[in-house]
């Protein structure tokens, strides 16, 4: 929503859009983890990427050197990002284009509905992009009276099966091929009846349904990947041509893009343009991209457009630990990697960016206090396997932590009164703090058994612990702790810190 | 406040605690050191994994190769400043309409390039390592429009444009001019992650080196 301000804006000022979910993660996981179809789809497409990127990235010898390179350049971009901004914009204007900026989604829809609006045109074929999927473009422009186009063919699909994106490279990831096929023969006109779930035929029929609306389009709508400052370049990464068509082929060209993606100097993208293709496809170079700066006479679009996009990206760099969340180049690396994604899918985070990075970046950018987003943080085991396949380095375990903090924090300064969470941190403060104190509550143990009855499965913890059971089922606790155990087996020294017997010796095991 | 000042003053509040600028460590690969022989044969190599159909050719022979190819095209288009010696070997009835030439002066409608079949070009430089073929709006490229509307590219890849790896093939041009970065035929792998070739760009790439 704008908002009307008087003087300095108070800070930091959230982003709107399809950034909330509607529900928590561990609702919406809930009922994903049920969906077997989705589990599946998932494990095969998400294990297919990881053997590829793990093959492309170990072919070179200084991964490891560019990851370096592309961290600190990001770095630099945040450090600099007035000052690059207006660089940018100096440069982008100076070669005819034209420059908008955007405080939040719908400033930006409004933004984008008024530059089609203007050509006198009622559709607009889309390149998929991030940014416009947060600030609910489509829908906007929909009831406008305008027809935005996806033509990518992850994006068709959704859009064809009045779906949601799962997934931020390949929005369709949820659905296998044949899933693929049945939408077509549903919602596509003229589909051959007889079409088939080889990939190959399914992407022949998008061709076939879309190169009209290609040949005759005004007006394109893209994002962009990369922005270089020192030029006022702009860059669009993609595969299928769909990218190259609507970059090409119209009269207008309105681009929507996060401030956060400017890069310094063109030097830059060859860093960029060597971990992006391999972290997002695992490809040694992805088949198209397109670079572009302001208008070229007689090749491609004339009026040129760019919509530059706040939507809670400041806030996001006002916290100081969780700025370099903005250093993300959309990979999917992480999402890819991750175990809690490849079991709940996308969709389960609520926001257009899923995965590792959607449960930092959306709390960042809409502020954690936004109900929903609050659980993202915990939506993970925080096993590392993203910040590990991520180019940029992007340190999201720790982020998350920090956010978990921050929820508690602000949690705990919501309600004056302590939470179920601080008692149960202080009750485990008092008991792990003394070895005799844990020992005394050990002996609960056989309770616990108790509680679990025959099938030896707790299915049911009471209060905030329920959380943990909402998914899976707790094993009886075991007749005996490992202490008591261990004292019986040695009998001789104490537990409660007499010295430990000497097991060290290798050539005893 | 415009949405400019006021997204800016944003910017430099978030900023507040002056982050440092960091040194860029860029001890990454500047340059390969692949002498033109092996630079060809990774090219090759890159190619050919995109399915793209290479062959590698004497310059002297490059007309006979465009001829060739475009044997089973009805139709192609050339951009003005393509050298006219490529064309040598094709058989050239001005009155048969086969030959469509393309510049930004006197540009083919969208509709007319639908219509044709096949589209050749040079290439400004190559990537060995990716397999990358960048093209740069010069004369012999032409407009971005004739490099995708038509099925069929057929692009002439000089071995002296080669280079081994990426930074050495950016710094060697002028990142202003409109830029298509070409790495195979279109492809997608937007159906369970497995790429598949053919999409809304042409769907037959043809890459003649010559040397
Ligand atoms: S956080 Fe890193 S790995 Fe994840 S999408 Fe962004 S750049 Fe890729």
């Amino acid at each position: 929503m704008s908002q009307t301000f008087l003087g300095m804006p108070s800070l930091p000022v959230f982003g709107t859009g399809n950034l909330h979910a509607s529900e928590s993660f561990p609702k919406a996981a809930h009922r994903e983890l049920g969906n077997a179809q989705l589990r599946a789809n998932l494990g095969h497409a998400t294990h297919t990427i990881r053997d590829k990127r793990l093959q492309v990235v170990s072919e070179l010898p200084d991964w490891e050197q560019l990851r370096d390179a592309g961290s600190a350049i990001k770095e630099s971009v945040m450090a600099r990002l007035p000052e690059l901004l207006e660089q940018f914009e100096k440069n982008f204007t100076a070669r005819g284009g034209v420059i908008h900026w955007a405080r939040d989604a719908d400033e930006a829809n409004e933004i984008v509905a008024g530059l089609i609006r203007e050509t006198g045109e009622t559709e607009a074929v889309k390149v998929k992009s991030m940014a416009t999927q947060e600030i609910g473009l489509n829908e906007y422009l929909e009831e406008q009276g305008i027809t935005a186009l996806e033509t990518d063919l992850a994006e068709l699909i959704v859009q064809l099966d009045h779906d949601k994106p799962s997934h931020i490279l390949v929005p369709a990831i949820h659905k296998n091929r044949s899933q693929v096929r049945d939408i077509f023969l549903r919602e596509m006109p003229g589909a051959d009846p007889a079409l088939t779930d080889d990939p190959a035929k399914l992407a022949a029929a998008a061709r076939t349904h879309l190169r009209r609306k290609f040949l005759t389009a005004k007006v394109a709508v893209s994002g962009a990947n990369f922005a270089l400052a020192d030029s006022g370049t702009l860059a669009v990464v993609e595969s299928e041509g769909n990218g190259r068509m609507c970059l090409t082929l119209p009269e207008t060209l309105i681009t929507v893009m996060g401030i956060e993606k400017l890069l310094p100097t063109w030097q830059d993208l060859e860093v960029f343009m060597q971990l992006l293709p391999r972290s997002s496809t695992g490809e040694r170079m992805n088949p198209y991209t397109s670079l572009w700066t302001g208008v070229t006479e007689g090749d491609g679009p004339q009026n040129m457009h760019l919509v530059l996009l706040d939507n809670g990206r400041s806030a996001a760099l006002a916290d100081e630990m969780g700025r370099s969340a903005l250093h993300c180049i959309r990979c999917s690396a992480c999402m890819n990697v991750c175990p809690v994604y490849e079991r709940t899918g996308g969709h389960a985070y609520g926001s257009t960016y899923p995965g590792p990075i959607g449960a930092i970046l959306s709390p960042l950018m809409t502020g954690i206090q936004a109900e929903e987003n609050s659980s993202l943080p915990y939506a993970s085991s925080l096993c590392g396997a993203c910040y590990d396949a991520c180019p940029v380095k992007i340190n999201i375990p720790d982020i998350l932590v920090h956010l978990r903090g921050v929820d508690v924090d602000s949690k705990r300064g919501k309600k004056k009164i302590p939470t179920q969470m601080d008692a149960g941190m202080k009750a485990a403060s008092w008991a792990l703090s003394s070895g005799k104190r844990l020992g005394l509550l050990e002996k609960g143990l056989p309770l616990g058994r108790l509680a679990a009855g025959p099938d030896k499965k707790i299915t049911k913890l009471p209060g905030i612990a329920a959380g943990w059971t909402q998914s899976r089922d707790i094993p009886a606790p075991p007749p005996q702790s490992f202490r008591t155990w261990w004292a019986n087996e040695h009998r001789g020294p104490d537990p409660e810190g007499g010295p430990m017997p000497s097991h060290n010796k290798g050539d005893q095991q | 406040m415009s949405a400019r000042d006021e997204i800016l003053g944003r910017v430099r509040a978030a900023l507040k605690d002056s982050p440092q600028v960091p040194q860029v460590p860029r001890g990454y690969r500047a340059t390969s050191a692949l002498d033109e022989e092996a630079l060809i044969e990774l090219l090759v190599d890159r190619l050919v994994d995109y399915k793209a159909q290479v062959t590698v050719v004497d310059t002297a022979e490059v007309p006979t190769r465009i001829a060739a190819l475009l044997a089973g095209a009805q139709s192609y288009v050339v951009p003005a400043g393509l050298d006219t010696g490529w064309l040598a070997g094709v058989e050239y009835e001005p009155a048969d309409g086969r030959r469509h030439l393309d510049s930004a002066d006197t540009p083919l409608t969208v509709a007319e390039l639908d219509g044709i079949d096949a589209v050749v070009t040079g290439s400004a430089v190559a990537v060995a390592e990716t397999g990358t073929i960048i093209l740069d709006g010069s004369p012999s490229q032409g407009r971005r429009a004739i490099s995708l509307v038509p099925d069929h590219h057929i692009c002439v890849v000089k071995a002296t444009d080669i280079a081994g790896i990426l930074p050495e093939a950016l710094r060697r041009i002028d990142g202003t001019r409109p830029l298509t970065m070409i790495s195979g035929p279109s492809a997608t792998s937007d159906i369970e992650l497995e790429r598949v070739e053919g999409v809304h760009g042409p769907r037959k790439l043809d890459v003649i080196i010559a040397r």
